[in-house]
């Protein structure tokens, strides 16, 4: 199976294309700003390389949330329009799943996490069993202390990964102790190549033109359209003219 | 025969998800629009991060109902084109992502086009342009004055100097309890009133091509806030033919000067404003009897407001232009014609 790897979750770009286990281009970027300029010219670059075109792909596979509302929608929105237009099949995976994946070690806990901003996190644990990172806690929208709290009640290790690991970093070690683990800085970044292994596995998705990402929040606007009209219902939303 | 040109067209700028198939750059094959004025109803206006979520919800369906209804496969497309600016960051990105994605899959030119040159495009419909040519281009974001010498060249000659004219008819609806978009009804209800409460017209009899609605707005809402206060109920059918007495008057009389000093074939009415059947009907009436020589293109009212068929008009022209965008093209969300400032006088 031939297939492209895409995580354009947060300010790392990743993009692999993978011959079933054999990785045949993989690239990471770390500073790029725009996901939007950079992400379809290193796909075209992965494929050239990996001697492919477009169109011998038989799968994408997708990180699809959580992470940056904008960066999530170029790359479904790329990966899900890729897949749809030469009808290959599309896969999506946790973007924290993804990270957690750069951990081997079998039996280890592994606490990805994204910053949300105003000390909240996108966060999920996850244990690796059988060199696949097997979801413990859902990955959530959490405020830091919650999530502290929550993972204090592991009487083991927990690796944290991500690059706002350092900034929520003293909460997280007061609440854990000796169990908070970091994570070494090479892990905090996506590896498509990692994320390609795990969707190739994976079940493909059925409604392709239902799929988005998984931002896990509602939009500001509609919660609090929600909390006002609790009972109120105007879908369909979307209507065609 | 030839083989017809074909082009697959993307527009997601703001509340519409829409994808067309255009042929020649002047016949629609299909023109799949989703609109998301139910959600953002429940807001009052656009909400940018609902209005990118609901694209990607719409854009795969509106690409594979627009193929389908214009009974048409990848290898018949010439070229692929999509809105790129002015817009919403978000939304702009959905249709931009995924028109790229298109064209690098199938190996087809893709044509970045600027979303006002679509707007002047939609009379594109009605006939073949003749430039010199004029537009007035009046929608929720702008309001200008667009001068072409030719296919593809857009000089900027006036344009408002605070809100965009569809932008006051948003804010004054919200004070009358018009949902939004106000537009549509506000014309309706100005039909059935009387300018009793004359407006001001700002920058009516300014020598230059700028507008103002920003103090219309201001006067219309404290005229409805007064009432209020001192417990008088004004007649809302009035109130509504006044403000858009005021808008038609500044818009129409701006126009009409305009052309005094650039003499053109055309006069163009375009954008979601140019829907309004005050505006259409006043231009009617003003420009056979001032300017007999210059032929009245209104853009059709399936065609005002935002759509894929118009980016494919004007893809159209950039195409024969081979005006085209590679992979790493990105939304311009204040993507602007250039101006071209006091060019004849």
């Amino acid at each position: 199976m031939k297939l492209l790897a895409i995580d354009t979750s947060n300010r790392p770009l990743s993009v692999a294309v993978l011959d079933d286990t054999k990785i045949l281009a993989t690239t990471t970027t770390t500073v790029g700003r725009n996901s939007s300029v950079t992400l379809l010219p290193l796909i075209e670059q992965s494929l050239k390389q990996a001697g492919l075109t477009p169109a011998e792909l038989d799968r994408v596979v997708v990180a699809d949330g959580p992470g940056s509302y904008t960066g999530l929608r170029i790359g479904v929105t790329t990966a899900k329009t890729l897949a749809y237009t030469l009808d290959k099949t599309l896969v999506g995976i946790s973007s924290l799943a993804a990270l957690a994946g750069n951990i081997v070690a079998e039996g280890q806990l592994v606490a990805p996490l994204f910053d949300a901003r105003r000390d909240n996190l996108f966060a999920g644990l996850y244990r690796i069993e059988n060199h696949q990172p097997v979801s413990v806690i859902a990955d959530q929208h959490v405020s830091v202390t919650d999530w502290a709290q929550k993972l204090a009640g592991y009487s083991e290790p927990i690796i944290f990964l991500g690059q706002a690991v350092d900034q929520y970093q003293s909460v997280l070690q007061a609440a854990l102790t000796t169990n908070f683990v970091r994570g070494l800085p090479q892990f905090d970044l996506p590896q498509a190549a990692i994320l390609g292994l795990m969707g190739r596995t994976a079940a493909p998705v059925e409604q392709l033109h239902a799929f988005v990402p998984n931002y896990l929040r509602l939009t500001q606007a509609e919660s609090e359209w929600l909390a006002k009209h609790p009972k109120e219902d105007h879908a369909p939303y979307v209507e065609k003219i | 025969m030839e083989k017809r040109n074909l082009i697959l067209a993307f527009e997601s700028s703001c509340d519409e998800t829409s994808v067309a198939v255009v042929a020649d750059g002047h016949e629609i094959l299909s023109n799949v629009i989703a609109t998301q004025i139910n959600s953002h109803k429940r807001f009052g206006g656009v909400v940018p991060e609902v209005a990118s979520r609901h694209h990607i919800e719409q854009i795969t369906i509106c690409i594979d109902e627009a193929l389908k209804e214009a009974n048409v496969t990848y290898a018949d497309l010439d070229a692929v084109a999509v809105t790129y600016g002015p817009g919403l960051v978000g939304a702009l990105l959905v249709g931009v992502s995924a028109a790229k994605t298109v064209a690098y899959a199938h190996n087809l030119p893709l044509i970045p086009v600027n979303h006002m040159a679509g707007h002047i495009y939609a009379a594109r419909f009605v006939k073949p342009f003749e430039f010199p040519l004029m537009a007035l281009l009046v929608s929720g974001g702008h309001t200008e004055l667009v001068y072409m010498q030719a296919d593809g060249q857009f000089e900027i000659i006036g344009e408002t100097r605070d809100d965009a004219a569809g932008e006051a008819y948003d804010k004054i609806g919200r004070v009358l309890g018009v949902p939004y978009p106000a537009g549509k009804v506000i014309d309706e209800m100005a039909h059935q009133g009387q300018d009793t409460f004359k407006f001001p017209r700002a920058m009516i009899d300014e020598d230059n091509f700028d507008f103002s609605f920003s103090g219309l707005k201001s006067a219309f809402i404290n005229t409805v806030h007064h009432a209020d206060q001192i417990g008088e109920t004004l007649d809302k059918n009035d109130l509504a033919a006044s403000f858009q007495a005021s808008v038609v008057d500044v818009l129409t009389t701006k126009t009409m000067r305009v052309l005094q000093d650039y003499p053109v074939k055309q006069l163009v009415l375009a954008g979601g404003v140019a829907a309004n059947h005050g505006l259409r009907e006043r231009l009617a009436e003003l420009l056979p009897a001032k300017f007999p020589q210059t032929e009245l293109l209104l853009a059709p009212l399936k065609l005002c407001g935002d759509n894929g068929a118009m980016i494919g008009a004007a893809g159209y022209i950039q195409y024969q232009q081979q005006q085209f965008g590679d992979a790493a093209l990105n939304a311009d969300p204040s993507l602007e014609f250039d101006w071209m400032p006091n060019m004849v006088h």
